[in-house]
């Protein structure tokens, strides 16, 4: 069922944490909410559990407004960041309880927790207690225990944040494949990009309380709307110039720029993915000099960093391995760079000027 | 989250427009049952705790400041609370060397029959207070243990002040070290280590390091100790022979007193020992809030 | 101190091992082993034929049902409503919680003889509620309903002290999870946060009924002390010293410490039973 919000407002003590959100969350899709602490994305979804309520605007299931209805009549599915399982109860206790509480019978609800069980694959640890199952484990303890009733949304705080490096790629895979047979409306709240960007069939970009943009992912990486996206989702090089007539300039660069201007003269910043700085040997038209300062084999990329005063300090470059070969880089070599693919802001940089920025 | 921890943190004001009337957290009860168990509870410890209380410094006063005084400066009461306090100075240091000695060795090693030594810190906390009397007897009274030995040099223990002090001794015991062991062993040894290893020798680390950071512990403790040592009535019961003006701490002053009908001093005696209860409770909160405060500033620098 | 032996090394670094620790095993032996072991050892003087007699005299056991029984009664009160009192103070602001909170201690901070006699002056005859009680029959002072009372007042803290804490240290989240599971507050309470509150009321409950069973001085004043019927077992111990009586007075003491012994087993037991269930909170 389609999820809409519109107009969501909350404050904590004076503080706004969500400022007029508005919001479609597309049925039977999977749409994470990524974004820095403290941008209000946690809120959000316990507004929309039921958990918090609104200062002002509504929330809609399928067109029902759901905002007055408390946490116990939605029937969604929530899964916490810290499972929330109950210790006292075993694995199948736990599954089970949402149905006791609606008073099923014993026997409906012994074939609802195997069935349930068997979806997240923890057959046979029925009778074992939270404490006895990695955190893994416990994750899908609790993904079992949300969906028993059948909800039409499923809602997961940071569900992987407990969990270690590897648990947590296996998982994160796992929960997708899991999506794709469920097609449940789901919503995770996440402030990791590459999470979001592998589980999710769209991302909502929050930050400071305010959505910054939405669209899949290939959209916000390939066409992001702000310096904040742009920050947001990897590292990045900044340049420092200014806009004139539909064009930008940086030093002796020039680039066309996107947004139409009013022809007037104004400060703007350029943005450059490490992956679209080329590096070449030989001056070509487009490119400035620079210095190479480090160069680093990540495995199958390598990060180049190098400085090229006045366009910048610290600017950092991503070539493969066959490239990096070719070039033979090494501390102190002079090379030119030239920048494939640029996006233009116009206006100050919230950060500093011509520092590289990686994703938070 | 603790709910300890939320109440901290949500301290929200209501909102004015409310688009959800009447919402509620999750993890809250409705307003009627938490009327009502407030309610019960108050009426449970009005009942048992207050009432009481409130008997002792009604009793007390009904006659009378000036009665009171004269009940309290009366020469055999006099007596009783300065008995009093001669046994509390000495139980007391002697149990907080003990509990200091006992935290540093429990908490700050490992080594086998650390689990016993507890247990057995903790003996005198399950023991009838008459039967810690008792054993008093049985070692230094007439019949006792040492009882021949002592009336050859013309010692007297039992039925004399000795004999009180040993019994508060035994009684009060555990109660400085059940203070400092946990909340030392919370702590951890790390702050202690680091200081052997800039140097430091055994007392330094103990005077510099340990005691300024279990202070309010420590100090709590010796405060509890020190509220049943001037308390104890069972085992001084047994032991003290109820000489007056010589044997009768407060509490055997009281008893002795009612036991007369005189029931306006015996209430004004009491009233003094009541108002040292209300400090040791005073104490506690005290320390509770300097422990959270300490606490809290710890976490946020963190 | 020398440097790093093996043993050292196990033991722990710091310095002042010897010292602390040949202290304490001297001073607990001095002060607890000894004149315990004077119990077992004068209990020794008695055959085991007139110890029996002794501790099954029908004086010693109208004794222990009184001081038994009214000890577990005044527990389970004090366990039912400990829980109550530590919901409200843990969950609860409403005025005066932090007065509220701070006299919960009251008994264990007070003398027992002031105790005592307070206990009378409101619960005797002419008392303050006992005068409202007495036309009704029923006696609460001087009978065993003022044993009940009494050992009631004295264990109070023990039951609130040991919920509180778990109750203060409970995660808000598994609440909140109850509640979007579909449960009512109700269920929620008789599901998921009632079975955490067990173990720790069974340890307040060893507490308090460990506490009741050895006072006397609370209870002497209230009670009565009549033979037979309010005349509790530490006062039987009392009267059988004040007559000489020392064999007979080690008998029923040894009684009392047996139980008192297996309480304190039980309840390091019910301890560590808690921290596993419910973390370290209790």
């Amino acid at each position: 069922m389609t999820i809409q919000i519109h107009g969501v407002s909350k404050s904590f003590n004076g503080t706004p944490v969500l400022r007029d959100v508005s919001l479609t969350l597309p049925e039977g899709k999977l749409t994470a909410l990524l974004g820095p602490s403290g941008c209000g994305k946690t809120t959000l979804l316990r507004i929309l559990a039921g958990l918090e309520a609104p200062d002002a605007g509504e929330v809609r299931h399928g067109g029902a407004a759901i905002h007055g209805r408390s946490a116990r009549d939605r029937n969604v599915g929530l899964v916490f960041q810290h499972y929330a399982l109950f210790r006292h109860m075993t694995v199948g206790e736990n599954v089970a309880f949402p149905l006791r509480v609606r008073n099923r019978p014993k026997a409906e609800v012994e074939a609802r927790v195997h069935e349930l069980l068997g979806l997240v694959q923890l057959d046979g640890l029925a009778g074992r207690y939270p404490h006895q199952l990695s955190g893994g484990q416990r994750q899908r303890v609790a993904l079992a225990r949300a969906l028993a009733t059948r909800p039409q949304v499923l809602l997961l705080d940071e569900p992987f944040g407990a969990l270690d490096a590897r648990v947590r790629q296996e998982l994160r895979r796992w929960l997708r494949r899991f999506h794709d047979e469920l097609h449940v409306t789901s919503v995770f709240v996440t402030h990791d990009q590459e999470e979001a960007f592998e589980v999710a069939d769209r991302v909502v970009l929050m930050n400071a309380g305010r959505i910054e943009q939405e669209g899949t992912p290939a959209q916000v990486f390939e066409e992001p709307a702000s310096p904040f996206v742009m920050r947001f989702l990897g590292a990045v090089n900044v340049f420092r110039g200014h806009v004139d007539g539909g064009r930008a300039f940086v030093g002796d660069l020039e680039f066309s720029a996107p947004e139409p201007s009013s022809g007037i003269r104004a400060p703007a910043h350029v943005y450059v993915r490490p992956h679209e700085l080329e590096i070449h040997a030989k001056r070509s038209p487009g490119s400035f000099a620079a210095q190479v300062e480090r160069v680093t084999v990540l495995g199958a990329s390598v990060r180049v960093e190098l400085r090229a005063p006045p366009y910048g300090e610290r600017l950092e470059a991503e070539i493969d391995l066959p490239r990096s070969h070719a070039l033979k880089l090494r501390h102190g070599d002079g090379v030119f760079l030239s920048p494939r693919r640029v996006r233009v802001f116009p206006g100050h940089d919230p950060e500093q000027d011509s520092i590289t920025a990686s994703g938070l | 989250m603790s709910v300890r921890a939320e109440e901290l943190e949500r301290l929200e004001p209501a909102a004015a427009a409310d688009p959800v009337p009447g919402f509620r957290r999750a993890h809250e009860d409705p307003p009627w049952v938490r009327r009502l168990l407030i309610g019960v509870a108050l009426v449970f410890l009005t009942g048992f705790l207050l009432l009481p209380a409130a008997a002792v410094l009604w009793e007390a006063l009904r006659g009378g400041v000036e009665v009171w005084l004269a009940a309290i400066t009366q020469p055999d009461a006099w007596a009783a609370v300065k008995l009093t306090l001669l046994v509390a100075a000495i139980a007391v240091p002697l149990n907080t060397l003990f509990g200091v000695a006992a935290a540093w060795s429990l908490t700050r090693f490992r080594f086998r029959g650390q689990n016993l030594l507890l247990t057995l810190i903790d003996l005198p906390f399950g023991v009838s207070p008459v039967i810690a009397g008792m054993c008093t007897v049985l070692l230094f009274g007439g019949q006792g243990l040492f009882g021949p030995w002592l009336q050859e040099h013309g010692v007297r223990i039992v039925f004399a002040v000795p004999g009180i002090v040993l019994a508060t001794v035994f009684v009060t015991f555990p109660f400085v070290a059940r203070e400092l062991i946990p909340f030392m062993q919370q702590q951890g040894k790390e702050e202690e280590e680091a200081a052997l290893v800039m140097g430091a020798s055994g007392w330094q680390i103990l005077s510099r390091v340990t005691v300024p950071n279990v202070r309010w512990s420590l100090l709590y403790g010796v405060i509890l100790c020190n509220a049943r040592a001037m308390g104890e009535f069972g085992a001084v019961s047994v032991v003290s022979g109820h000489i007056r003006g010589l044997t009768n701490t407060l509490p055997l002053h009281v008893e002795v007193l009612y036991n007369e009908y005189a029931f306006r001093a015996a209430f004004a005696s009491a009233s003094l020992l009541f108002l040292l209860a209300l400090l040791t409770l005073v104490a506690k909160k005290l320390m509770e809030w300097q422990q959270l405060r300490a606490r809290t500033a710890w976490e946020r620098a963190k | 101190m020398g440097g790093l032996t093996p043993s050292r090394a196990r033991r722990g670094v710091l310095p002042g091992f010897g010292l602390s620790t040949g202290f304490t095993i001297f001073y607990l032996g001095l002060v607890v082993l000894l004149p315990l072991s004077a119990v077992a050892l004068k209990a020794s003087e008695l055959t085991l034929a007139q110890a029996w007699d002794i501790v099954t005299s029908p004086r010693a056991l109208a004794s222990y049902r009184i001081s038994f029984g009214a000890a577990a009664i005044g527990a389970a009160i004090n366990t039912v409503f400990g829980v109550l009192v530590a919901w409200v103070l843990a969950r609860y602001r409403f005025p005066g919680r932090s007065l509220v909170d701070a006299v919960v201690d009251l008994p264990f901070a007070l003398p027992t003889a002031v105790s005592g006699i307070a206990l009378l002056a409101v619960y005797a005859r002419t008392g303050w509620i006992g005068q409202w009680l007495e036309p009704l029959g029923v006696k609460s002072a001087f009978s065993p309903l003022g044993v009940v009372i009494a050992l009631t007042f004295i264990g109070l803290p023990f039951v609130v002290r040991t919920v509180q804490p778990v109750l203060e240290d409970a995660e808000v989240e598994v609440e909140e999870a109850a509640a979007v599971l579909g449960a009512s507050r109700w269920q929620t309470f008789l599901r998921v946060i009632l079975p955490t509150l067990v173990p720790p009321a069974l340890t307040g409950f060893a507490l308090a009924f460990a506490r009741a069973l050895g006072e006397y001085g609370s209870v002497v004043f209230i009670s009565g002390n009549l033979p037979l019927r309010t005349e509790i077992t530490p006062l039987l111990i009392m009267t059988k010293l004040e007559q000489y009586d020392y064999a007979g007075a080690t008998a029923i003491a040894t009684v009392m410490l047996v139980a008192s012994f297996a309480l304190l087993f039980s309840i390091n037991g019910l301890q560590a039973w808690t921290r596993r269930r419910v973390g370290i909170a209790a």
